[in-house]
């Protein structure tokens, strides 16, 4: 049924710190390898091995550059104009690393549009989920999201995305300590975290609140339930205030008797 | 947006068959104009030729929709699972459509039906015999005119769906704008105007009905180019989406990609990323408005001025038409940009 369950409490989703991943890819291999042999997969690849390969990936991380925008607003005109040997270009602010995947929105547009009933959201925990029996591939949901989270497997012509692997955090033949998605296990800088973002004194909540944690282009009105934590400011040596002088203590008391008479001839 | 054959075809032919129906419908529901005619010229309803073209441009309209409802499954990854998309109709605009493209053919099935029992009743009475016509298959009466009337209904429905499938898509902007249902609907009326004047059998140009349609030809020729007109001022007038905006990290300064995340094109580089029709949108906007609207209308000036060059006007007007609003529906679907695409920096 594509029509919307009511809202659940539980919201299970991510939370992705922009600040610590490191575009390393982890997450996405994981997750590719995970999904091509769980429940969901497999996700065929077509000319894996030639020249251009193409495949469903259920995850993809994005590099970009931020150069800060107002204090260099007449280096962002230069650098339209060409390279300028007078004003070198500034060097980027800072590296983010994306890694961007289906945010299990709270009101998903990718759902309501989905004609079979193939693509719905799990009343219980809100997880968005295609039915692959039930799929046409008519691929109108993945027109519907503006997250890009949703690609056609063009080997087998029905739509895949995320599963927040479902498969696994449920799964009791996993040890506790696996039962999170593949991605989360996978990042060496545990910059993905997982849990209920409808609790709000779940360890993902806390962290939302604590670092700000935004949603993606809200003005959509998905309301996507995955977090991501900005960036931490950075240290700018130009603007921190120059430290005082260190000033030296010497509690004369506690020298030993021959440098506290050296101390006090050269004290005279 | 990659603009699909499947599609094209799907939304410019069954859109003008439609739209032929829709006219059919109305003329069938609102009966008493060809009851006039018909009581004016002295013909019997049955016999005057009005009664060829209605059968004529009906059965191209039939092609033109079932052309077009089978191409839209050459869009389908799983095309034998398409009965699936008619359970959804609560909530997705595609499953309306099915079901209204559907249900729009019972009426026109009984339509035929009746108009085959009239040819046996017509063929059994002989050349000289008189046509005993029970209420349910007469053209004029009460069955014939309610039909009419579901056919014209469910034509208007299934094209309203249509344009909805594209306007309710909060992510591709230039179909998320209010001119994108009336275009749909009016260009839908036209090109079905046009199938049924290339249709019409008639050299005198006495029939109401012929120019009727001339003059509804001309009229919804300048109709829709306005408004197409306005709707690509206003798409012009749109803002994309910036990567900044994308990743939510606009207030840190200017973001610009620095790595793509794979080094081939994937799906959704390859369906969204199309720039094609961007780069030379000026010149097709061009062609289309001449193609579709303007020389299809000029010649409908033509046939009124020089009835005598009539029909090869009418079937022209109908090829350029159909070449024209194939440009514009390229158009329509290669213009518009998909916010995801600002993620990757297009």
């Amino acid at each position: 049924m594509t029509t919307l369950p009511p809202p659940s409490p539980r919201k299970l989703g991510l939370v992705i710190d922009l600040d610590t991943c490191v575009g390393c890819h982890a997450c996405a291999v994981a997750c590719k390898e995970w999904n091509d042999g769980g429940q969901f997969g497999p996700l065929p690849d077509r000319d894996a091995y030639g020249a251009e390969p193409d495949g469903v990936w259920f995850n993809r991380v994005h590099s970009y550059a931020v150069e800060p925008g107002s204090d260099h607003a007449e280096g962002a005109s230069n650098r339209c104009a060409g390279p300028d040997p007078e004003s070198p270009a500034p060097k980027p602010g800072l590296t983010v690393h994306f890694p961007r995947s289906c945010l299990h929105c709270e009101a998903p547009g990718c759902v309501t549009v989905c004609p079979t009933g193939a693509s719905y959201k799990r009343a219980e925990d809100g997880i968005v989920l295609v039915d692959e029996d039930k799929c046409i591939g008519c691929q109108l949901c993945a027109w519907a999201c503006p997250y890009g989270a949703r690609e056609i497997s063009v080997r087998k012509g029905t739509m895949q995305k995320c599963t927040l692997c479902v498969d696994r955090i449920y799964n009791e033949t996993l040890d506790e300590e696996d039962r999170q998605p593949a991605c989360v296990k996978a990042c060496p800088t545990r910059a993905r975290h997982f849990g209920d973002l409808g609790d709000a004194e779940s360890a993902v909540s806390r962290l939302v609140a604590e670092r700000d944690g935004y949603a993606l282009m809200p003005e959509f009105g998905y309301r996507p339930v995955n977090r991501y934590l900005p960036p931490r400011p950075r240290r700018d040596a130009a603007n921190a205030p120059p430290a005082p002088p260190r000033e030296e203590t010497l509690d004369r008391e506690k020298l030993p008797g021959v440098l506290r008479w050296l101390d006090r001839v050269l004290s005279r | 947006m990659r603009p699909t054959f499947s599609i094209l075809c799907f939304t410019v032919l069954s859109g003008i068959g439609y739209g032929a129906w829709f006219l059919q419908g109305l003329a069938w529901a609102i009966g008493p104009i060809c009851e006039a005619h018909s009581a004016a010229s002295g013909v019997p309803w049955e016999l005057c030729p009005v009664a060829f073209w209605t059968k004529a441009g009906s059965m191209l309209a039939l092609l033109f929709v079932s052309t077009g409802l089978l191409c839209s499954l050459g869009h389908l990854g799983k095309p034998s699972r398409a009965w699936r998309a008619l359970s959804q109709w609560r909530s997705s605009w595609l499953s309306r459509e099915g079901v209204f493209a559907l249900l729009t053919f019972v009426p026109f099935v009984l339509i035929a039906a009746q108009e085959v029992a009239l040819w046996i009743a017509v063929v059994r009475a002989g050349p000289d015999g008189t046509v005993a016509l029970s209420g349910w298959v007469s053209q004029g009466g009460l069955p014939r005119r309610l039909l009419g009337f579901c056919l014209a209904a469910g034509s208007l429905a299934t094209v309203f769906c249509t344009a909805n499938i594209y306007a309710s898509l909060k992510p591709i902007r230039a179909w998320n704008d209010r001119h994108v249902v009336p275009a749909y609907l009016s260009i839908g009326l036209y090109g079905g105007c046009l199938l049924l004047a290339a249709m019409t059998v008639d050299r005198s140009m006495e029939f109401r009905d012929h120019r009727i349609l001339l003059t509804g030809t001309i009229v919804l020729a300048v109709a829709c180019a306005w408004l197409k007109h306005r709707y690509w001022r206003s798409i012009d007038a749109q803002s994309s989406t910036t990567t900044g905006h994308a990743i939510g990290l606009e207030s840190l300064g200017t973001v610009r990609p620095l790595e793509a995340p794979h080094t081939e094109e994937n799906y959704l580089t390859h369906e969204m990323g199309f720039v094609l029709a961007r780069k030379h949108s000026t010149k097709l906007r061009r062609i289309a408005l001449a193609a579709a609207f303007l020389i299809p209308a000029l010649l409908a000036v033509l046939t009124f001025v020089l009835p005598r060059v009539y029909p090869l006007t009418v079937w022209l007007a109908l090829a350029s038409g159909i070449v024209g609003l194939f440009v514009e529906r390229w158009l329509f679907f290669a213009e518009a940009k998909h916010a995801v695409m600002a993620f990757y920096g297009r």
